[in-house]
């Protein structure tokens, strides 16, 4: 069974977790082209590589940050995400 | 014994010919460079000979033919899809299938078995109905049905599915098919080759070169090639692929598992989805039951396979099929999935001159390579999108305008 590590809740089996996706950040869509709208909601890197991915811990509905490789499905790190200044 | 099979075992000589040509050399440039030894590169070639005589070609493949998604998938052919645009593509795929066994002089081992969409809920039978409609306008076989005829036609179901998801009825397709895809993945290969088109196995794709906005080589682990057309067909690597052109899509990889049991006695004839549970069935001429569920939730680029994937599966098929709780899965592994946000393909030509794109193909292009082959060796000879295939170009996500085929593509495949 594959383990994730919840930052609140410690490791759990990863059937607790959802996924959300990679990180992306927004454009403000009242000031953006149309073709940057678009290329934000339906493009992606869908290319192996580490990633910063938004999950979830179900249970709890705690959303954290993993950074995990995605050609060997390894995570190598998770944590609360915070607002960088 | 046959007196072919003696004769080929006592000679030192291998009387029979290879399937394919060795090429030991690549040759410095091509009319058209294929990226892909899978069943659709292989279709596209085979088409670029036969139907548009363009015969200076070669197909790249990084391992070997058919070693991707083409020989893990479960094979199901049908047409009973949701839009329009998707519900005429592939009746002309299952149109095409029919006299494939005859032109490659191979057998497919094409086997029409009749396909139910199983729907236990409310919900579920009312897209039945929307699908049937919309199938039926095109002039396809599709039909909703009661829970007796499913029952009918596969006695050993449990209709109340361990009482907590009963079937309240089905989508019934009957042209739904199998067939071997090893077999689809060499007859294409074969008929290229004896056309002229070079195949090259164990040649990866490293880098395209493109100037001033149009393709000019290819670079591969064995050297440079020069060309001014490539088509693009690796599935699970489209991404890669994408990124060495500076294309951005919204293609993501998932794996998809799928399962055999060991062989037993034929008891199932049709082939059996069912959304609600996830799973899908068939049983293969051998005798294996050939299982399949719905995709890896999350991104993955390879093809590792689970210990939760069969776990979760048998307990569904159980709900379904109780007795089958002695039987033994033989063997299990994953292909990786180029999933698109609406389900439908990605093909056609790119903003890059040269570059035509042939991918996005999920977990429902096996049965597509017919008709893939012949609209992209048509729109790779005369630089023009094939009618069938304007639904699906990759500007569509720049312009809002989807293909929305999730309500018939999902698990079912
Ligand atoms: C488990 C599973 C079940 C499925 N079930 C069904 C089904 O029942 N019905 C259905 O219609 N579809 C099904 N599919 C989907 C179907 O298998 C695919 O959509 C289809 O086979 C894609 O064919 P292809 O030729 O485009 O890709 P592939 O067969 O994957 O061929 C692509 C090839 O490109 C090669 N390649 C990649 N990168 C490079 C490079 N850089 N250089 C050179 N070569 C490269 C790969 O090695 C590979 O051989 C299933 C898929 C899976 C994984």
């Amino acid at each position: 069974m594959k383990i994730m590590t919840c930052p609140v809740n410690g490791p759990r089996a990863i059937s607790e977790f959802s996924y959300g996706g990679e990180i992306r950040t927004m454009p403000d869509p009242a000031t953006c082209s149309d073709d940057a709208w678009a290329d934000y909601i339906f493009n992606r890197n869908g290319s192996p590589g580490v990633k910063c991915e938004w999950w979830c811990h179900t249970p709890s509905n705690t959303w954290f940050v993993a950074e995990r490789d995605t050609a060997r499905d390894v995570i190598l790190r998770t944590y609360l995400y915070t607002v960088a200044s | 014994m046959p007196w072919r099979l003696l004769r080929f075992a006592l000679s030192d000589k291998h009387p029979e010919p290879r399937m394919f040509t060795r090429h030991d050399q690549l040759k410095p440039a091509y009319d058209v460079v294929i990226i892909g030894g899978g069943g659709h590169g292989l279709a596209a070639a085979y088409y670029l000979a036969r139907d548009h005589g363009i015969t200076n070609v070669c197909v790249l493949e990084k391992g070997y033919l058919g070693g991707g998604n083409t020989g893990r998938n479960t094979t199901i052919i049908r047409s009973n899809y949701l839009t329009p645009e998707g519900v005429k593509f592939y009746d002309e795929s299952v149109r095409l299938w029919q006299d494939l066994s005859t032109d490659f002089d191979l057998n497919l081992f094409y086997s029409n078995r009749g396909h139910f969409t199983l729907a236990h809920t409310d919900a579920a039978l009312r897209t039945s109905r929307w699908r049937a409609e919309v199938n039926k306008h095109f002039g396809i076989e599709s039909e909703v049905v009661g829970p007796e005829v499913v029952k009918k036609a596969a006695p050993m179901i449990d209709l109340s599915c361990g009482g907590h998801a009963p079937i309240l009825g089905a989508l019934y397709h009957a042209p739904g098919a199998v067939a071997r895809h090893d077999a689809v993945a060499w007859g294409y290969g074969r008929g290229a080759d004896m056309r002229g088109v070079e195949i090259h196995q164990r040649t990866e794709v490293l880098g395209i070169d493109v100037a001033g906005g149009k393709v000019t080589g290819v670079q591969t682990n064995r050297g440079r090639i020069a060309t001014n057309k490539v088509l693009c067909a690796v599935a699970g690597s489209t991404p890669r692929l994408l990124d060495m052109v500076g294309i951005r899509s919204p293609i993501t990889i998932h794996p998809l598992q799928a399962m055999v049991s060991e062989p037993v006695k034929p008891w199932l004839d049709p082939i059996l989805v069912s959304g609600s549970l996830h799973v899908y069935i068939s049983q293969s001429a051998r005798g294996e039951l050939i299982m399949g569920a719905s995709l890896d939730p999350y991104e993955v680029q390879s093809t590792r396979s689970t210990l939760d994937f069969p776990e979760g599966l048998s307990a569904h098929m159980l709900d379904m099929f109780p007795f089958l709780s002695n039987v033994k899965v033989m063997r299990q592994w994953a292909g990786m999935a180029d999933m698109t946000p609406d389900f439908a393909p990605i093909m056609g030509r790119t903003p890059v001159e040269g570059f035509y794109l042939d991918g996005g193909w999920g977990t429902w292009g096996f049965k597509a390579t017919p008709v893939c082959g012949k609209t992209m060796s048509y729109t790779v000879a005369n630089d023009r999108n094939h009618e069938l295939i304007t639904g699906f170009t990759l500007d569509r996500f720049r312009n809002f305008e989807l293909t929305g085929e999730k309500g018939a593509a999902s698990v079912g495949h």
